[in-house]
């Protein structure tokens, strides 16, 4: 096969011809869209679904799944937002390690769940979702924490920075998945949690500690779930015990399944799951854009997400056609 | 042509049958029960209402369409599937029978309506999941963001009502039970010796023990698959129109959250969540424990947070036992 035949097959430059495709179909209808407002729009949509997205690529990879991160963000965006409430004489930026601390335990807790007891990711996370969101709510006697409370240096982080006015948070999102590659290409536990999804009966046999590797996957997902969870205070400048994160795994799921990662485990990257992310950040800035209400958003993940899978099975059994032709000499 | 001497296979020594009241009592169910025993006398310690057989009754139809679903799902469970999107798909077929019923359609037809988008919310499931071979897991949680989502889209922000004929299965007593206690009863009857007695119902078992062997040994098992999954659509649209008699309308939020409880009472029940184990009954006491629990939280006056805190401890705590029994006596 030639080198630009192997880089057309790849599944990255299928989501990057659909995302030029979708926008230019969309530009024909409204011309606005292809303009740089817009362009501001698609980013600043992206970031907390892209650091989410991060974190639950590598639950996947290693062939788990986790559904309470949206419960997770609730829960760490509250904590933060109760200290610029109660405490605010503490300097904000301590916000991002409360947020990420506690990320990082209750993901952590969720993976020990997994790992000890053997359990299926799907049931303990469905659990911990409904433990999460129920503690936000007793954490803030159910009351939410309202727009002066959230110190204005954080809202500004949403708005602007020094670079081209190109705000803060867009900064970290792309920086979280430069950060995720360097991760999963180029560090030893990196590399396991391929390993580890790909044959998990395998992978003891070749000395990857199962353990760690699964506690270090829901650990990472837990911490940037609580890094969104601070930028969700930025973005939005408010903290509510029901609304904040919930849907949020669903969006997710779908950004990231669109970016290729199989759920089968071992199959997935980076750059694939930043276009994924991106591709969904057009449809959420085209909607509005060509009238249709957001009543439908919902829907059209539901749909996007299954109709990604179904791509993904196809691509996968014509895969292993080729395969089986190719070694019948 | 010599023999070589085969060394006969080493026979694990036979080990006495346990005696019956032991068989019996380290079976997941009979953990059910005693929890269930462990409820009542704990609620009848914190309020004299629940020694009023009519009072608890009562409080069961509130969670009754859940409960129905939970039977079906204990079924799908074992035989090694999830569905997550039953409550989506209670939301979607009621949202499609109040709007049939707002566009002038006769009751009957809606109800049809309703029900055959249940089934054919089964069908899609099942399409996917058998049809292209994807995992019921992610399948379900793409089709309950769809059918969650779809309802939206009918319905809006605003609740449909439906007409007054329609409201009020809950209040219908049938010998001074509630029809819906009574439908949850009978379901459970009739879907405990199908999956017990019936051909049908040890193949489901076969399935979820080891696929592959149930398939070398004749089991149709993606038509059986095909099956429940088709009954599990019918069975939440039922759940769904029950849910819309009993609150008066319809909002594209109904039953949210109810994946949760129907999972919960299935894994309560000692069904095993990789499938080939558990019993109709076990998922029958288990409502009926969650039903207590959930009613003796709400008499001490808990916090709804509490409550959904405590069912997810419940949810982790109860399969965490189940596997914990399954290990040690089945091995």
């Amino acid at each position: 096969m030639t080198g630009w035949r192997h880089i057309l097959l790849r599944r990255e430059a299928g989501i990057a011809v659909m995302i030029v495709l979708f926008c230019l179909s969309v530009g024909a209808v409204k011309p606005q869209f292809l303009t740089l407002d817009s362009l501001r729009i698609i980013l600043l949509l992206v970031p907390l679904i892209m650091i989410g997205a991060m974190g639950q690529m590598l639950v996947l990879l290693a062939r788990h799944v986790d559904l309470s991160i949206g419960s997770m963000l609730g829960l760490t965006a509250m904590a933060s937002g109760m200290m610029f409430r109660y405490m605010p004489e503490v300097w904000w930026p301590v916000g991002f390690l409360v947020s990420v601390g506690l990320g990082a335990v209750l993901g952590l807790f969720n993976g020990a769940l997994v790992t000890v007891f053997r359990l299926p990711a799907i049931i303990v996370t469905l659990g911990t979702l409904n433990l999460y969101r129920g503690l936000t709510f007793i954490m803030s006697d159910a009351k939410q924490i309202d727009r002066q409370y959230v110190p204005s240096a954080l809202k500004s982080m949403s708005v602007t920075s020094p670079i081209f006015g190109i705000p803060w948070i867009i900064f970290i999102s792309f920086g979280v998945a430069i950060l995720t590659y360097w991760f999963v290409m180029h560090t030893r536990i990196g590399r396991q949690i391929y390993a580890l999804g790909s044959n998990p009966v395998a992978a003891p046999l070749r000395g990857i500690s199962v353990t760690k590797v699964t506690l270090v996957v829901f650990a990472i997902s837990g911490a940037l779930s609580g890094l969104a969870g601070i930028l969700y205070a930025s973005r939005w400048g408010f903290v509510n015990p029901s609304n904040t994160g919930s849907g949020f795994e669903l969006q997710v799921i779908a950004a990231v399944v669109i970016g290729g990662v199989s759920i089968n485990g071992g199959v997935g990257t980076v750059a694939g799951t930043v276009l994924g992310v991106v591709l969904l950040g057009c449809v959420s800035a085209a909607l509005p854009l060509l009238g249709i209400p957001g009543t439908t958003q919902s829907a059209i993940y539901g749909a996007v997400i299954l109709l990604a899978l179904m791509i993904d099975r196809l691509v996968r059994m014509q895969g292993m056609a080729r395969s089986t032709r190719a070694a019948v000499p | 042509m010599t023999q070589t001497e085969i060394p006969a296979p080493a026979t694990r020594e036979a080990t006495l049958p346990r005696p019956a009241w032991k068989v019996l009592l380290i079976r997941p169910e009979a953990m059910t029960f005693v929890l269930l025993v462990l409820a009542v006398i704990a609620g009848s310690q914190l309020s004299e209402y629940f020694l009023d057989l009519s009072y608890i009754l009562k409080s069961f139809t509130l969670s009754a369409e859940f409960a129905i679903v939970a039977l079906v799902l204990t079924m799908v469970i074992i035989a090694g599937e999830i569905d997550l999107s039953p409550a989506a798909n209670m939301a979607l077929s009621a949202c499609l029978f109040a709007y049939a019923l707002d566009a002038g359609a006769p009751m009957p037809l809606a109800i049809c309506i309703g029900l055959v988008a249940g089934v054919a919310m089964g069908a899609v499931n099942a399409a996917l999941i058998i049809g292209m071979q994807l995992p019921s897991i992610i399948v379900t949680i793409g089709t309950l963001t769809l059918y969650r989502g779809l309802a939206q889209v009918i319905a809006g922000d605003k609740s449909i009502r439906v007409p007054d004929t329609f409201i009020g299965i809950n209040d219908i007593l049938l010998l001074g039970v509630p029809l819906p206690v009574l439908l949850f009863t009978l379901l459970s009857v009739v879907l405990g010796l199908v999956l017990a007695t019936t051909v049908f119902g040890r193949q489901i078992y076969l399935i979820g023990t080891n696929e592959v062997a149930a398939r070398h040994a004749g089991v149709r098992s993606q038509r059986i698959k095909m099956w429940l999954f088709l009954l599990m659509g019918l069975v939440s649209a039922i759940a769904g129109l029950m849910t819309a008699s009993r609150l008066g309308s319809v909002r594209y939020d109904l039953g949210l959250g109810g994946e949760l409880q129907m999972v919960l009472m299935a894994m309560l029940g000692g069904t095993y969540i990789f499938g080939g184990r558990g019993s109709i009954l076990g998922t029958f006491l288990a409502a009926w424990l969650l039903v207590i629990v959930m009613t003796g939280m709400i008499v001490a006056n808990w916090m709804p947070a509490y409550q959904l805190c405590v069912l997810g401890v419940l949810l982790i705590v109860s399969i965490i036992a189940t596997n914990l029994i399954y290990s040690r006596t089945q091995r």
